[in-house]
């Protein structure tokens, strides 16, 4: 029987108080981003944000709780950003959305930084036992295409390095039952034909790092059906995600049906760049509507998503967001 | 296909304008504003202060006609009044527009954010968006005012679409909100629209809906108004020669930006609206010599004859100094006008307008 668990990849909105006093503490400008040494204050500010995030998940009763990623100002590529080894460069656009996060351009050796496996421990201690920890990171593929290697001079060389760099961040983390990979660049820029595996291997790197289940999150559509069949044997996921709300549903059913799945599967059902808040027995409905299109006799665990990270919407709707994925879980039990 | 600008144009050239040629000057919109104004708009909100909703108009009355003889300060053919009243470009107009609610601020990069509304149900039109803007501004000056109004296409794209089944279908229904507010604005007098389109830049596969808006907007709408559509920061080539097509008399372009690498796209196939050309940019706080933006202008005439080119600056000010704004803006009339002259006494070959 397949177990159904509503969780969400991460990466909130800020609370609308500290877009206000996180602004005024740091300021408006590329410089005043977050560097990884942040003073006091503002290590105190993000503390009451990610308590905020932690209250939010266990009132919605989602099955798995982040830590919400407030602090990553450059979105998935705040590793990066935040590394010794990193020089930040201008502000680029975040794949097709009306948001911008500094190049991180990396110029040295890749060596674990700790800096998400902190973050973990203070949320772990936040959640006090009340529900499991599910963590965050960017997946090797999409990160090292968010970045610009000025240092390992070799595409391979660079991609590899970015996966055991995430690998050792991963050594570090505190016990998690769950991480996800957020890979929406397999989506949005696809390896080159015959790169496949070395894009699969990468995130292989990672995914051997934990113990936890991982699930490798894709989103902005559908992936392509080589690409798929790839992940779906050589990523060592758990459970790919895949987004049933951007781009053709179609694909992706066709996807499953021709190439298999991985015993687990993480289903993109809420969308998270629209306000339009699901009613969760059309969540329910579109989950037991996918896992009847799909010949397997059923999936180890069905994982609720939203298709994207939740930052791009206003915090209210966020946080119905929220509950309408658990609410939806409840209506499949 | 192209409107007919040279049905328009001269009622723009002013009375005693000095020289035969006429590059008709012009500003985007936007520019920085008060200091005081903005401590205004806090102070209204301030529970304490005993500055009340009137007071907060006045104020704005004040900003618009200072910025107005700005503009007539410094010289421009057509002038605004810096969007005094306007706090964003999408927000503004989604305050005026029924069927849009807001649920509060999100991201756009670091700290900063931006009121991004929902559409929540079918838009409608109800009271006039700009018309007192508009006469006020017109009252106050003695030049023709020009009138920017945020498109249908960013008016649907900057917003989450809860109602529509696609956003392409919102961007009709708003065309046709926008036709109506334009012909509010021509009832009032207003002969000189633009319509701002940044976000076609971002999304330039779209141009079929920009192109579809267009003609909504511009439907009933006589040729002796001048309609203008501002796209800036992008691609260009991914929309050219597509907007030939445009029913618009004048094309508004960020080139300089971009040290006008991209002139280049718009001379092959010929340019068929007027070109109103970017010459001072708007994100680098030195202003530019007269020399240098003489230089910017030539770079027009690569594209189009004097008859048909505009010159503005790149994109809205307001997020310069002031003092840098004024600077720039003034040394751009003083460009225009001695290059004018050098048309005017065949200094400057408009066949070969890079030669010296």
């Amino acid at each position: 029987m397949t177990e159904r668990v509503a969780a969400t990849p991460g990466l909130y909105p800020l609370p609308d108080w500290a877009k206000e006093t996180l602004s005024d503490l740091k300021g408006h400008q590329k410089g005043d981003l977050l560097s990884g040494d942040e003073s006091k204050a503002i290590v105190e500010e993000y503390a009451e944000v990610r308590a905020e995030y932690v209250d939010d998940q266990l009132d919605a009763g989602l099955d798995r709780v982040v830590e919400g990623q407030g602090r990553w100002d450059d979105m998935i590529a705040h590793p990066l950003t935040v590394h010794d080894s990193v020089e930040t460069g201008g502000i680029v656009r975040y794949y097709d959305n009306n948001n911008f996060y500094r190049d991180p351009r990396v110029v040295d050796d890749l060596d674990a930084s700790g800096d998400v496996a902190r973050e973990l421990e203070r949320a772990t201690d936040l959640i006090d036992g009340e529900a499991p920890l599910a963590a965050t990171l960017p997946g090797p593929y999409s990160l090292a295409e968010l970045a610009t290697d000025e240092h390992y001079g070799d595409e391979a060389a660079f991609q590899a390095a970015i996966a055991e760099f995430l690998a050792g961040e991963v050594e570090a983390f505190p016990a998690h039952e769950t991480l996800f990979l957020l890979e929406p660049s397999l989506v949005t820029n696809p390896p080159a034909d015959g790169e496949e595996s070395a894009a699969t291997d990468a995130i292989a790197t990672v995914t051997d790092a934990t113990d936890a289940d991982v699930v490798v999150q894709t989103f902005y559509g559908a992936l392509d059906e080589k690409l798929y069949a790839h992940l779906v044997d050589e990523a060592g996921a758990d459970a790919l995600g895949l987004d049933l709300v951007a781009g053709d549903r179609d694909d992706t059913v066709y996807n499953v049906q021709e190439f298999g799945a991985t015993d687990s599967l993480a289903l993109g059902l809420v969308d998270g760049q629209n306000t339009l808040v699901e009613e969760p027995e059309t969540v329910a409905e579109r989950v037991e509507w996918f896992e009847s299109q799909v010949p397997a006799e059923g999936f180890d665990t069905t994982y609720l998503t939203p298709n994207t990270e939740l930052f791009y919407l206003p915090a209210n709707k966020y946080r119905a967001k929220l509950n309408a994925l658990s609410a939806a879980a409840e209506v499949l039990d | 296909m192209v409107r007919n600008p040279s049905a328009n144009r001269e009622q723009f050239r002013p009375h005693d304008h000095p020289n035969d040629a006429f590059l008709l000057t012009t500003v985007v919109g936007s520019y920085p504003k008060p200091k005081w104004l903005n401590r205004a708009d806090e102070l209204v909100d301030d529970p304490d202060s005993k500055f009340d909703e009137g007071d907060l108009e006045e104020a704005h009355d004040d900003a618009c006609r200072l910025i107005t003889h700005e503009h007539e300060r410094a010289g421009l053919d057509t002038v605004v009044d810096g969007e005094m009243r306007r706090n964003e470009m999408v927000e503004f107009f989604a305050d005026r527009i029924d069927g849009y609610e807001f649920n509060g601020p999100v991201k756009v990069w670091g700290h900063n954010y931006f009121d991004k509304p929902s559409v929540v149900e079918e838009v409608e039109y109800d009271e006039p968006w700009l018309v007192d803007e508009f006469e006020f501004t017109s009252d106050v000056s003695e030049r023709p005012v020009k009138v920017p109004i945020t498109g249908p296409y960013t008016l649907g794209f900057w917003a989450f679409n809860e109602a529509y089944p696609s956003t392409e279908e919102l961007v009709y229904d708003l065309a046709d909100l926008v036709n109506e507010e334009v012909e509010k604005l021509v009832e009032a007098g207003a002969r000189y629209i633009q319509i701002d389109e940044p976000a076609l830049a971002t999304t330039p596969e779209d141009h079929a809906i920009v192109g579809e808006a267009l003609e909504r907007i511009v439907s009933g709408i006589d040729e002796e108004v001048r309609i203008g559509l501002h796209v800036c920061y992008g691609d260009y080539s991914r929309i050219y020669p597509e907007i030939n097509d445009y029913p618009i008399d004048e094309f508004d372009v960020e080139l300089c930006n971009g040290d006008f690498e991209q002139i280049p796209t718009f001379t092959d196939p010929e340019f068929e609206p007027d070109l109103a050309l970017g010459v001072v940019d708007a994100h680098t706080a030195e202003i530019e010599p007269v020399e240098e933006i003489k230089e910017n202008i030539r770079q027009g005439l690569r594209v189009v004859p004097p008859e048909k080119l505009t010159i503005s600056p790149d994109c809205g000010l307001k997020l310069l100094p002031r003092e840098i704004a004024y600077g720039k803006t003034e040394n751009m009339v003083t460009a225009v006008r001695e290059v004018e002259a050098e048309i005017d006494s065949g200094a400057i070959d408009v066949d070969n307008p890079l030669d010296d």
